[in-house]
Order: structure tokens, then C-alpha cells, then sequence
């Protein structure tokens, strides 16, 4: 079950030739790429929306496109949530929703299971002008799951919402992927949606999907464009526990490497399915455990390679006993000082870590 | 009001069935064009604006003129009808007066739809189609509801247009008393003749008559307002 294809169209001056691509689908897919560089463009042209897109695009057997003959818009059955939303301003929410339910022969019953999912049974008889950017984007995501879609496209909902707003549209789509099977495209230029959602990501540079990769894999690449902003950054993807402690929290990744998390991190999420975010410059190493230092996660760890990143720096790529990789970023002196070499165990000190999922 | 003769009665009745019959005409005439005008790409747009816009600049005399001269009752045009049923004829007659209306007023319901039909955001109408709505179906669920306000200007205007017309339909309808003599021209014959108290009288009901229109169209208007 895949998306496969390879478009080519022109908008303007701008022109979009993927290449060809496979997709899987299940999970979220990130289209991740700079400004201009054609994710949305791609993603109308998926749905149908865009006209004379040249090439072959085929969604789990069916040909969407082929020999120049495409399957209507209206006929492929994509939702897709606009960034802004794009409500209609002469309905109401509850209208909205009733507009998309209609077209696809859903039950009024189901209409109430999406209002519900989604969370927006207060906003019902709202107009669309009184809703704020992140109920209108829920209301978006409602409408295009009562399309009962096969995909599901999310063109940067996030871009212009508040940061509560975003966390938690962030949540709904990680839980809408998670308990239904229904596929996700979702495009975006942030890394950190990349790092809280995505299953998989697509690389998109100039028009062209330059690479789709499982979104361990995109991390354990140092010079990922993921890591522009940020730097290298390790997601470490399990479940929190009870610590040794009453009042700490673990989280333990999916070889059972252990994490002392700092309290207020724990509080603020409780999933199962969690993801811990370390930035590489973060991390920090020592050549034996050290006492008297206010940091706790010490981790033992082997160095696999050591090379030069940017402004005089160094990377490292430790691997930690259950076999987890974990970046570190430390000074081009440092690594000198402390003569440090591939093979060699060290301590790897953990100064600060988010859970972002 | 007793100022009034029964042929002045007549002029304000056929007025009013004119205006009625060619706003009728004009917005399921300008509907489709004006739609056709905004969706198209090619070069041939400017083209048809321009067309659509003439009697704008014309003078309504050349128009008239020109008009006359297609209903010429043996003319292409009157002949093309009658083969199609139609037995009176055009030029004189009230198909014809409407038939000259509609061309008039045609880009004072045609501009406002296009202003309207172009306002309608993009991203609304590919939300639609990814909702299952085709092309028929999104025209009707989301351009004419958002272009109510549209399609009440390009009614308003071609009612009044039509009303305040006097020389297309001084040539075309030919100023007949009582049969195609419509309010415009009445006004002007009894000034003519010197009968002020007639013309006062017609006056005065067409000035009452366009103040409680505009100000309904512009309480209806107010209340039609679609906030994005």
C-alpha cells in the first residue's frame, strides 16, 4: 500500500518535477522543505486540486493519474485541511461540518462521532468569524474527516496559531494517525512538527522530492536539513515510568534505555507513545561518571564517529549500551583536551531534555 | 395624484413591467457570463469586457440607432423569431423595448457579478471540490451565496437603469401613448406641452418610488454582509 508517482506541472514560473517517489502509507508523512520549494504545490496537485499536472501518480493500485488521464478532484476522496482553514464564512460551524457529511452520504450519527473526536461540540452553532485560528483549524479537520477520506492532507494548519493552539492540533493529528489507519500527508518548513508527528519524511528542494525516509533514519543523517535551525538533535521514541523515586518520572525508550526526567516535563504529558527531544548541544561527555554535579543522566556510551560540524565544533554519535544513538556536540578543544577517538566509552551528560510528545 | 391620466398609469405600468422583465432577463443572462468572464484565461476576456461595457460609452441614440435597425420587422433577427413561433414585432412593441433594456443595462449587472464572482477566495472552492462538491454544485453551495450582495447591486442597478431610460427606448419603443410610451418619455411630452401639473405628479411618484427602493436595498444589503 503506497503512494507512487512522479508529477511534473508549471504554476507560473515556478515548476514542480518530483521525481519519482513511493510513499508508504500509514503514519504521518512530513513534506518538509524550505519556503518555495513546491510542498504545497505537491500536495494540491495529490488531491486533484491543481490542473495539468503532467506524469503518473497511483494511490494503493488506484491510478490517480496516467497517461495524461486524472481521476477528478471530487473522485479521489482526499480530505484536505488548508492552512487557514478555509471555512465557508456563510455557514455556520455545525453547517460546515453538515456540508461535507452530505456529499459523502454520511449519518447525521457520524457527524456527532467527528464533533466529538475532534472536540468542537461547544462550537456547534458558531459562526465561522467567531472562532479563533485553532478551533477554525479543528472545525477544518472535522470537515475533511466526515469527507471519509482514504488520505488525509494537512497544508501547515499550524502556520499563524498561538503556541497552545498549536500543541494541542499537534495532539489531535498524532492521535487521529495513531488510532485510525487512515494515511496523513502533512506539509510543513518546522522541524519540530517534523519531530513530534511524522512517521516518515519527504524531503522537498526546488520542486523535487530529493529523499523519503523513516524518520529514525532522517535523524541519524548529522547534515539532515531537519537540523538547520537547531543542530543535530536526538528523538528518543518509548514510554515514561515511575522512577526510583515517588516523585520522578522515567522515560525508557523502546531498547530500555533509562531518562530521568525533570518533573514539570512529566506532568505535562503522559503518553505511552512518547518522544524525548535532546539537543546534541546539550549533551555533553566525560571519560568517567562524575559526583558532585547537578546533572543525573549520565549515560554510558560508545563513540562511533567523531567528525567536524560547523563553527569549530564537533560531532559526536554516541551509542548508548541498549544500542540507542544519541548526538553530542562539544568544542573542537574538548575533543583534543580529552583525546577522544571512535570505539571509545565515555559518559554521556544529558543537561536538558523535552518531552515533545 | 388625480393629476394623473389614465395613459400616465399606463406609462408607469409598462415601465415597471419592462424593468421587471429585463432585471429578470439580465441576471439569468449576466449569471453565466459573468461567471464565464472570471473563469477565463485567454486574451479573448478584455475582448468581451469591452463588449459588455459599450453602452457605458455609447451614446444611447447610436445604440437605439443600431437596434432599430436589427428589428427591422423583415430583418434576420425578426424572421430568425418568427420561425421560432414568435408573431408581433420587435422594434415598436414591448419584446422589443425589453430586448433593447437587457443590451443597455447589460454592464450594470454584469460588472457587479464579476466583481462579486471574483471575490469569491480560491481556497473556498477547493475546499468544496476535496468536500465533494463538483462544478455545478460549488457555483450553487458557495459562489451565488457569497455574491448575494452582488447579484442585489446587479438587480437594483438594471431595475433603475431601466426605469431612467429615455433614448433607446424613445427610438426603439417610438414614444406610442398608452402601448410603449414609458414614464421617462411621458414626463418629457407633458413638459413639452407645458402640463406641469402631470409631469409633478409623475415626478414625484418616481422620486418616492426610488427612495423606498434604494433604502430596501440598502437595509437588505447591510444584513447580507458575509464576514470572512
Amino acid at each position: 500500500m503506497s503512494l507512487q508517482g512522479e508529477l511534473r506541472l508549471q504554476v507560473g514560473g515556478f515548476v514542480l518535477d518530483t521525481g519519482p517517489f513511493t510513499v508508504p502509507l500509514q503514519g504521518v508523512t512530513v513534506l518538509f522543505g524550505p519556503s518555495g520549494c513546491g510542498k504545497t504545490t505537491l500536495l494540491r496537485a495529490i488531491a486533484g486540486l491543481e490542473k495539468d499536472v503532467q506524469g503518473r501518480l497511483s494511490f494503493a493500485g488506484q491510478h490517480w493519474l496516467d497517461a495524461g488521464r486524472a481521476v477528478r478532484a471530487v473522485d479521489r476522496r482526499v480530505g484536505f485541511v488548508f492552512q487557514g482553514a478555509a471555512l465557508f464564512p456563510h455557514l455556520n460551524v455545525e453547517q460546515n461540518l453538515a456540508y461535507a457529511q452530505r456529499r459523502s452520504g454520511g449519518t447525521v450519527a457520524e457527524r456527532n462521532a467527528v464533533v466529538e473526536r475532534v472536540g468542537i461540540q461547544p462550537l456547534l452553532r458558531r459562526s465561522v468569524a467567531q472562532l479563533s485560528g485553532g478551533e477554525a483549524q479543528r472545525v477544518a479537520i472535522g470537515r475533511a474527516l466526515l469527507t471519509k477520506p482514504q488520505l488525509l492532507c494537512l497544508d501547515e494548519p499550524l502556520s499563524g496559531l498561538d503556541w497552545q493552539a498549536r500543541d494541542a492540533l499537534l495532539d489531535l493529528v498524532d492521535e487521529l494517525a495513531h488510532e485510525s489507519a487512515l494515511p496523513i500527508l502533512y506539509v510543513t518548513h518546522s522541524a519540530a512538527e517534523v519531530e513530534r508527528l511524522a512517521s516518515r519524511v519527504a524531503f522537498m528542494q526546488q520542486g523535487r522530492i530529493v529523499a523519503v525516509e523513516s524518520f529514525q533514519h532522517a535523524l541519524s543523517q548529522p547534515r539532515s536539513p531537519l537540523f538547520e535551525q537547531d543542530g543535530p538533535t536526538t528523538v528518543f521514541e518509548g514510554h515514561q515510568e515511575r522512577g526510583e523515586r515517588e516523585d520522578l518520572r522515567c522515560f525508557v525508550t523502546h531498547s530500555g534505555l533509562r531518562i530521568l526526567l525533570p518533573p514539570l516535563a512529566a506532568e505535562q504529558r503522559g503518553g505511552t507513545r512518547s518522544r524525548l527531544r535532546i539537543l546534541a548541544r546539550d549533551v555533553g561527555v566525560a571519560l568517567q561518571p562524575l559526583d558532585g554535579i547537578s546533572i543525573q543522566n549520565q549515560i554510558p556510551a560508545r563513540i562511533i564517529t567523531l567528525e567536524p560540524y560547523r563553527f569549530g565544533r564537533v560531532l559526536l554519535s554516541l551509542e548508548t549500551e541498549p544500542g540507542d544513538r544519541l548526538y553530542s556536540e562539544i568544542t573542537q578543544l574538548s575533543a583534543e583536551r580529552l583525546a577522544l577517538a571512535p570505539g571509545q566509552t565515555v559518559y554521556a551528560l544529558v543537561k536538558s531534555v523535552a518531552l515533545i510528545r | 395624484m388625480s393629476a394623473l391620466s389614465t395613459l400616465d398609469w399606463l406609462a408607469l405600468a409598462l415601465t415597471a413591467q419592462v424593468a421587471a422583465t429585463t432585471t429578470l432577463a439580465l441576471l439569468l443572462l449576466s449569471t453565466p457570463l459573468a461567471w464565464a468572464i472570471v473563469r477565463m484565461r485567454s486574451r479573448l476576456r478584455v475582448v468581451i469586457e469591452a463588449a459588455v461595457a459599450l453602452p457605458l460609452v455609447l451614446p444611447p441614440t447610436v445604440l437605439g440607432f443600431y437596434l432599430l435597425i436589427l428589428m427591422n420587422p423583415e430583418g434576420a433577427l425578426t424572421q430568425a423569431l418568427r420561425a421560432l413561433g414568435f408573431d408581433g414585432q420587435l422594434s415598436f412593441g414591448f419584446s422589443g423595448l425589453v430586448l433593447a433594456s437587457v443590451i443597455y443595462s447589460l454592464p450594470f449587472a454584469v460588472q457587479p457579478l464579476v466583481h462579486a464572482f471574483e471575490a469569491v477566495p480560491r481556497n473556498l472552492l477547493d475546499a468544496a471540490t476535496t468536500l465533494g462538491a463538483g462544478r455545478w454544485d460549488r457555483f450553487r453551495s458557495v459562489v451565488i451565496p457569497l455574491s448575494r450582495r452582488g447579484f442585489l447591486t446587479a438587480a437594483t442597478l438594471s431595475f433603475a437603469h431601466t426605469v431612467g431610460e429615455f433614448g433607446v427606448v424613445l427610438m426603439v419603443g417610438g414614444n406610442i401613448p398608452g402601448s410603449t410610451q414609458m414614464v421617462s418619455i411621458a414626463i418629457y411630452d407633458h413638459v413639452e406641452a407645458l402640463e406641469y401639473s402631470q409631469a409633478h405628479g409623475l415626478s414625484l411618484v418616481m422620486l418616492i418610488f426610488a427612495m423606498v427602493v434604494l433604502s430596501a436595498v440598502y437595509a437588505i444589503n447591510r444584513r447580507l454582509v458575509v464576514r470572512p
